[in-house]
């Protein structure tokens, strides 16, 4: 654990990762703190730029540009891991179960898989929420449908090779239950790949909830990043920080991640780096 | 006295610093005559592939270098020629053939195509020629049909002549140093017998000097000249083959040749056919599918287990031998239930073992242990070893205190500190982990212990010492075991019954004296015959130092 931990540190990016997404997530802590008022609250007059009244101006409406992203980065990042967590646990147990068992149920759960797939993830996504009217849950509903798949056949051809390894043949041949066998050796093993993917799946998520947002496909009562940047849109040419300042908090974040989650890759398989 | 085509003159090379010892090889000097085979013996971690790759300038990663000494070759120091020069070098006059003939021939290319390929880049001669060249070269190691050959890709040969092809693409533009990795410890002992045959013979023809790396004695007394022993990272010992072989001078040599079992077997133990029989196994038949698509196509079936009739009575130890495919560890995982058999019966016992399911087949299994070949594989990584030791009894209902006083017990038994419980696997080497492997399968006291190739994948002299535990325990415990090998020096050590295995059928069975004394079956007889060096046993000098069969 120390030695993961030591590799991981080592990490230049990484850590850079990780100072950002800190930042971020105090910064979606401290929103109620330092904006007490509701973002959606007009706070002086409408197109100001930024370090005028406010850090980063005010919005067509008057509302404060950095309240909003503030108490976006709170939304965004909810949406994002809730949304990841269900599509990891969905996917890693279908995975799962097919990967360990084989034959029919995995024939099954993969031909389900396939059809998840064949639906560009986008448009799938778009379709849901319009579908559920669009609210906070449909949101979060939405992604995690469309991001299990990878998910499911990551765990399962991990499962699939554990499965015939021979120390999971040894507690078979102990005669170990199927769950046992699953949850307390095979699992553990595979860990680290689903760490990994998880951790980048977080960005897609974020990705997807914005593009969702931007399309006004999300719950009107709620700021998120990707919210603020729909509504900015049409005013562009004349206040360019309503959609710049969201937007950059979203490539920052998705960087992050991504760095996060490669440093992570790099120090669960240290083997994998040095090919 | 032939003269030296390549002198390694104190050759150092550097480990990365975080390895476990500062240098891969240390101080090496040897020289390697023409129309000689020097065979580098030495076990995993010695050095010995480094040494022969930096004759070739093919270090396995950036952070390895040559950091002191010479290789000359006819007097040019290849460690200081250009990229370019090692290039032209390569292939013309010194070549490799390695291990896995698999890998190391490109799946997509036909074998003509990859053997033009390298005059090609020598920049020599018209297509028609390099063509002649090829089936010229095919021809003369003996593949039969070299025209067919040639136009066939690597996965249509079969391993030996996949190795043989190898041979081809490394002489074909006659260099005078060849160096070969291990270059049959992938292949059966059969085709392995064919391919020394082989390489012996087109060294002969063609005076090449021939660096053979093998962990092998019995090849080693089949093959070389001269020999040297390495020792990690040393050359501990350099001299004519016989001497070598008839009068060690190094303890570390003498230990080696030691712990090569012999292949006589030692006198039966006891006579085990009034003792009860504990497992019966009657016409056990498994085979797989394979290639069945969602709209139809064809099905392949492989038998890999027919008709298998055998059975171990109390006490007894059955070792079932056979090379790779004959369907050995299909036949341990058909017994101990870990592959569903499709037909036939198991009998352990009173208890008619194929008929269990669910509950009452998992309580049944702690009779039945398995050992596994694969040090790295067989344990779990994130599970400490007492843990694990211990898990098989918790399972089975034992007290935890009681399993895990055990578990300590049981790691002495095996030959392990009793705080080794507090470990994870990686920090321990392969006969270590083997031993684990072997307290976890009898912390549940099983009537009978399943050991698939339990000494295969450890050097010999590790090998021998599990080879004693197993037998030690075994005569302690009074234990039955199924041992599944393919080398007949190991079962010659701990069977007292074998079994011969071919394409999935028991060809010969009996006490292990009389099929080692005198094999019937023609198989176990080309088996035997097989055997490197068999005609040879530790502490004396082969009786044909160079032989050309």
């Amino acid at each position: 654990m120390s030695e993961i931990f030591r590799r991981f540190a080592r990490n230049r990016p990484a850590l850079v990762g990780v100072g950002v997404l800190l930042a971020v997530a105090a910064l979606a802590l401290l929103a109620p703190a330092l904006y007490p008022q509701s973002p959606f609250e007009m706070v002086g007059k409408p197109f100001e730029p930024p370090l005028a009244s406010t850090l980063l101006g005010t919005d067509q409406l008057g509302r404060d540009v950095t309240a909003a992203v503030a108490h976006g980065a709170r939304v965004t990042l909810l949406i994002g891991l809730v949304a990841t967590f269900i599509a990891i646990l969905l996917g890693a147990t279908l995975g799962g179960i097919a990967g360990y068992f084989g034959g029919w149920v995995d024939t099954l759960l993969m031909r389900l898989t396939e059809i998840f797939q064949t639906i560009p993830f986008f448009l799938f996504a778009i379709l849901l929420v319009a579908v559920l009217t669009p609210s906070v849950g449909s949101v979060v509903f939405a992604i995690a449908v469309v991001s299990w798949p990878p998910m499911a056949r990551l765990v399962r051809s991990e499962f699939l090779s554990m499965r015939n390894r021979e120390f999971v043949q040894a507690c078979v041949g102990m005669g170990m239950g199927h769950w046992r066998i699953i949850l307390r050796h095979i699992l553990p093993n595979s860990l680290s790949a689903i760490i990994v993917t998880g951790s980048l799946m977080v960005a897609t998520a974020i990705l997807i909830e914005s593009g969702l947002s931007f399309l006004g496909l999300t719950d009107p009562n709620v700021m998120s990043w990707g919210f603020i940047i729909g509504s900015g849109r049409t005013v562009l040419p004349t206040a360019w920080w309503v959609i710049v300042m969201p937007g950059i908090a979203i490539l920052l974040t998705v960087m992050a991640i991504n760095l996060v989650g490669e440093g992570l890759n790099d120090a669960l398989n240290p083997r994998l780096r040095h090919l | 006295m032939a003269l030296p085509v390549v002198v390694v003159d104190s050759l150092t090379v550097d480990l990365p610093p975080q390895g476990e010892r500062p240098h891969a090889v240390e101080d090496i000097c040897l020289e390697l005559r023409a129309n000689e085979i020097l065979c580098v013996v030495g076990e995993s971690g010695s050095g010995k592939s480094i040494l022969a790759r930096s004759i070739m300038g093919l270090f396995p990663s950036p952070q390895v270098r040559a950091s002191a000494g010479r290789v000359l070759l006819n007097g040019e120091n290849l460690l200081a020629a250009s990229p370019a020069r090692m290039r032209e070098v390569r292939g013309t006059r010194v070549a490799m053939i390695f291990q896995e003939p698999m890998t190391a021939l490109n799946p997509v290319l036909s074998i003509g195509r990859q053997i033009e390929e390298v005059i090609e880049v020598h920049g020599a001669a018209a297509p028609a020629q390099r063509r002649r060249r090829v089936l010229d070269i095919l021809a003369a190691v003996h593949l039969p049909d070299p025209e067919r050959i040639a136009h066939a890709y690597p996965h249509q040969l079969s391993g030996g002549q996949r190795q043989r092809a190898m041979i081809a693409m490394a002489l074909v533009l006659g260099p005078q140093c060849l160096i070969a990795d291990e270059p049959t410890t992938a292949l059966d002992v059969t085709t392995q017998a064919q391919i020394l045959k082989l390489i012996r013979e087109v060294q002969r023809d063609r005076g090449t000097a021939v660096m053979f790396i093998t962990h092998d004695f019995g090849v080693v007394t089949e093959i070389a000249d001269r020999i040297a022993v390495m020792q990690s990272g040393r050359l501990v010992e350099l001299g004519e083959a016989q001497q070598v072989l008839g009068a060690p001078a190094h303890p570390y040599t003498r230990a080696l040749l030691q712990a090569v079992p012999g292949l006589r077997p030692p006198p039966a133990r006891a006579d085990f056919h009034a003792r009860p029989t504990l497992l019966a196994v009657d016409s056990l038949h498994k085979s797989f599918r394979s290639g069945g698509r969602l709209f139809g196509g064809g099905v392949r079936v492989v038998h890999a287990v027919k008709q298998v009739t055998l059975c171990i009575r109390q006490g007894e130890t059955l070792g079932v031998v056979g090379e790779s495919g004959s369907g050995k560890s299909t036949l341990a995982r058909c017994v101990s239930r870990l592959v569903e058999p499709d037909a036939g019966k198991i009998m352990v016992g009173a208890t008619d073992f194929t008929a269990l399911s669910g509950g009452a087949l998992r309580a049944f299994r702690k009779k039945m242990q398995l050992v596994f070949q694969d040090p790295y594989g067989s344990l779990d990584p994130r599970q400490k070893v007492g843990a694990m030791i211990a898990e098989g009894p918790l399972l089975h209902g034992e007290d935890p205190g009681r399993a895990r006083a055990r578990a300590a017990e049981l790691l002495e038994l095996v030959g392990l500190d009793a705080r080794a419980a507090g470990r994870y696997p990686h920090e321990f080497s392969g006969g270590q982990r083997q031993r684990i492997g072997i307290a976890r399968a009898l912390a549940l006291e099983p009537d009978l212990l399943i050991a698939d190739e339990p000494v295969s994948a450890l050097d010999v002299s590790v090998q021998a010492q599990v080879l004693r535990l197993l037998a030690d325990i075994r005569d302690r415990l009074g234990l039955t075991m199924l041992f599944i090998t393919h080398d007949l020096r190991v079962a010659a050590q701990v069977c007292d019954t074998i079994a011969v295995m071919r394409a999935g059928e028991i060809v010969e069975q009996g006490p292990a004296g009389r099929i080692f004394a005198a094999p019937r079956h023609p198989y176990t007889r080309e088996l035997f015959a097989a055997v490197p060096g068999q005609h040879w046993t530790a502490g004396t000098a082969p009786p044909d130092p160079s032989p050309v069969g």
